[in-house]
């Protein structure tokens, strides 16, 4: 045995070179063999698809093309194309302002939203790239949600103001108590800005510091779909977040009724919920009070969207090895430490895709207002224009448009969803 | 029912005690009447056969398992259902896990100054210039900035034993801290234990390493069906094993 291993022995002593692939196996005819001519079925199925994709195209871009752009109504886009086929825009370029604002919203205070708009971007940059906006434009964010209503809705400043100083009320209840007990805490704190916001409704506020009031119902639009949808999804994050942990609970009382919140409202449907708002829950307050509906909506769809998201983190929480809560206890974090520090970040991290999920639908359901007489998007769209004596008959070129901005804000959130992923991922080598 | 095990006492402040602690889980009972006084800078290696409830002792020390009948003191204070006492346990006695445990979103450095920053409210230069003194008693100061998930195994159970170290604990507890390990990785997991115990830490093993109990323990336990069936200082319990279930277990972890 051992003479034939002598006999046979070697050690290579210098590594051979790389050397290229053969021509065969490299460059552009290469890859269209492997990838569309690879096998009989393969072959066919190449021509098939090209043939249907030609046959699209053919009947797609001549629409396309000889679009027509300017004029009044669906008649004269007939006459300019002289009985050939092509898209109407014209009644893009003319209605863009109701399909973007409802029709209601003053023109010439159009700057308000657009400006709560662009800011809104300010606003959400330093949650969205917390690495490299300095944090301290988080009081920026804090504060927009009032900016925005303000410069939405108009009327007093001090609207705002005080809504504001209430939870700075709050806030301060909450500091000066939360040492005896988080729950005392919590509900002094909650007590207290209520208490600071009934009060201050009795304020004769109107028309101090005041520019020009809008009303809820003159907003509608793709405006009404980014509020709700904005809204929304920010509200039913954290309220996710505090049902999840609630349906963790030991303690039982909060956990029945986390888990009873969450089964009941995914049992139901969101349209449901939006007749709820919008004719049921007036029979609950007392008669002559205006609870505006817009805020009734915002309340429906994110008690729904909190349920969808707690369902989302549980998941993630779920997944997180045991070993992670014994840690953070084994070195004396207590519960909220350990929650905020150690176990949300992770489970957050995981239930990402999810969320996204969920508000990218969230965002798209919110045109779901247009069957309770709301007039977002796709309420405009049905409504006042297409019932319009001008455009009556105009549909493909409107849901087109109407497309093509969910489109691009759901594509953005994902692209966004799909970069935090590969930003916060860490086991890589 | 004191200890009978003749002890080389390296002091008499009592860290740990435990008196006739039970635990069950649902109708199982785990730990019987477990009876044991534990010195400052004790160093005590825990033995015994898988599912012995080795485990569930060490993790009842520091609360991450709840006893139902009996009494635990750990450095004076006793365990108890008060949240405010078992943090204050758990901040006193550090834990070592067989799987690390390490954040994975926290890079080393964080990972180690994370507890000292939140739980005593160290400021964060401290707690890193500590963190690197730990680190570097453990061999691994250059990996401060990476993360867990790019550290080997015997790594990262050295940043988990400099982590559990930062919070300055009067006590350590090692659940079969090598027994995830590839072999060659064991032996740096194991000197750092050794140099830990050699600067008087009070430590609580549980462990199969033989070598190590023969070598840093002032006391070998052996548990067997949830019950402490023999102590006694390694020397006399290896060579001199009393009861036929120590002889067995020492037979086949040894013998072979
Ligand atoms: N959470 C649990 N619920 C029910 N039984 C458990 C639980 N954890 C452990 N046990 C049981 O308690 C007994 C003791 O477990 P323990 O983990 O303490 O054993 P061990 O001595 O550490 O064993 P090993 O050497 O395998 O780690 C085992 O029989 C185990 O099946
Ligand atoms: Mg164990």
């Amino acid at each position: 045995m051992s003479d034939t291993h002598a006999q046979f022995a070697f050690v290579r002593s210098k590594m051979l070179p790389e050397a290229p692939p053969p021509a065969s196996e490299r460059g552009a005819a290469k890859w269209v063999r492997q990838n569309f001519f690879s096998s009989t079925i393969n072959t066919v199925m190449t021509i098939f698809v090209f043939v249907v994709v030609i046959q699209i195209a053919l009947t797609v871009v001549p629409w396309l093309a000889n679009g027509v752009w300017s004029g009044s109504s669906l008649s004269d886009c007939r006459e300019a194309l002289a009985g050939e086929t092509g898209a109407c825009f014209a009644v893009l370029s003319e209605r863009w302002n109701q399909l973007l604002f409802g029709f209601q919203y003053p023109s010439e205070l159009y700057w308000r939203p657009l400006a709560a708009f662009l800011l809104l971007f300010v606003a959400i940059a330093p949650v969205l790239f917390q690495k490299y906006v300095p944090s301290k434009m988080l009081i920026f964010t804090a504060l927009y949600p009032f900016i925005a209503f303000f410069l939405i809705w108009g009327g007093s400043l001090l609207t705002p103001v005080l809504a504001l100083a209430g939870f700075v009320v709050g806030y301060f209840v909450y500091t000066k108590l939360v040492a005896q007990s988080f729950a005392l805490g919590f509900f002094g704190g909650l007590f207290a800005a209520l208490a600071f916001w009934i009060l201050s409704g009795y304020l004769p506020v109107e028309g101090i510091l005041a520019i020009e009031p809008v009303e809820s119902r003159e907003i509608g639009g793709f405006m009404l779909n980014l509020i709700l949808g904005t809204v929304c999804v920010s509200l039913s994050i954290p309220f996710g977040i505090a049902l999840a942990l609630g349906r963790q609970s030991s303690m039982p009382i909060i956990k029945w009724i986390c888990v009873v919140f969450i089964e009941f409202i995914r049992g139901v449907p969101l349209i449901t919920l939006l007749f709820v708002a919008n004719v049921v829950l007036a029979y609950f307050l007392p008669p002559g009070t205006n609870f505006d509906l817009i805020l009734r909506v915002i309340i429906m769809i994110t008690m729904f969207a909190s349920a969808y998201i707690a369902e989302v983190i549980r998941g993630g929480l779920a997944a997180l090895p045991r070993g992670q809560y014994e840690a953070a206890n084994s070195l004396g974090l207590d519960y909220a430490q350990s929650m905020r520090l150690i176990i949300l970040p992770q489970a957050l991290k995981i239930s990402i895709p999810g969320i996204v999920n969920v508000a990218v639908g969230l965002f798209k359901d919110t045109t779901l207002v247009s069957v309770i007489s709301m007039f977002d998007l796709v309420g405009m769209i049905r409504g006042p224009i297409s019932s319009s004596q001008e455009w009556n008959g105009v549909y493909w070129e409107l849901f087109l448009a109407a497309g093509l901005l969910f489109f691009v804000t759901c594509y953005g959130i994902s692209q966004y969803s799909q970069w935090l992923e590969r930003e916060l991922r860490t086991d890589h080598r | 029912m004191a200890d009978t095990a003749p002890q080389m006492h390296v002091s008499d402040e009592v860290a740990i005690s435990i008196q006739r602690m039970n635990k069950w889980y649902g109708t199982f009972h785990v730990l019987r009447d477990i009876d044991l006084t534990v010195y400052a800078g004790e160093r005590i290696v825990i033995a015994g056969p898988s599912g012995s409830g080795k485990s569930t002792l060490i993790r009842c020390i520091n609360a991450l398992e709840e006893h139902q009948k009996g009494k635990i003191v750990v450095d004076g204070t006793l365990l108890s259902s008060d949240l405010k006492n078992i943090d204050k346990i758990r901040s006193e006695v550090g834990m070592v896990f067989q799987h690390f445990n390490l954040f994975p979103h926290l890079t080393i450095l964080e990972n180690c100054t994370l507890a000292p920053i939140w739980v005593r409210k160290t400021p964060k230069r401290e707690a890193e210039e500590t963190a690197m003194h730990f680190l570097e008693k453990v061999k691994i100061p250059d990996q401060a900035n990476k993360y867990p998930g790019q550290l080997s195994g015997g790594q990262q159970q050295r940043v988990a034993i400099a982590r559990s170290l930062c919070m300055m604990p009067r006590i350590m507890l090692f659940d079969e801290p090598t027994s995830a390990l590839d072999p060659e990785m064991i032996k740096e997991v194991l000197d750092t234990m050794v140099s830990l115990a050699e600067e008087g830490m009070t430590m609580i093993c549980v462990t199969h390493e033989m070598g190590f109990a023969r070598q840093v323990a002032n006391r070998v336990i052996f548990m067997d069906q949830g019950q402490i069936v023999e102590q006694n200082e390694p020397e006399e319990f290896f060579n001199n094993p009393k009861s036929e279930r120590t002889k067995l277990f020492l037979s086949q972890i040894l013998g072979h």
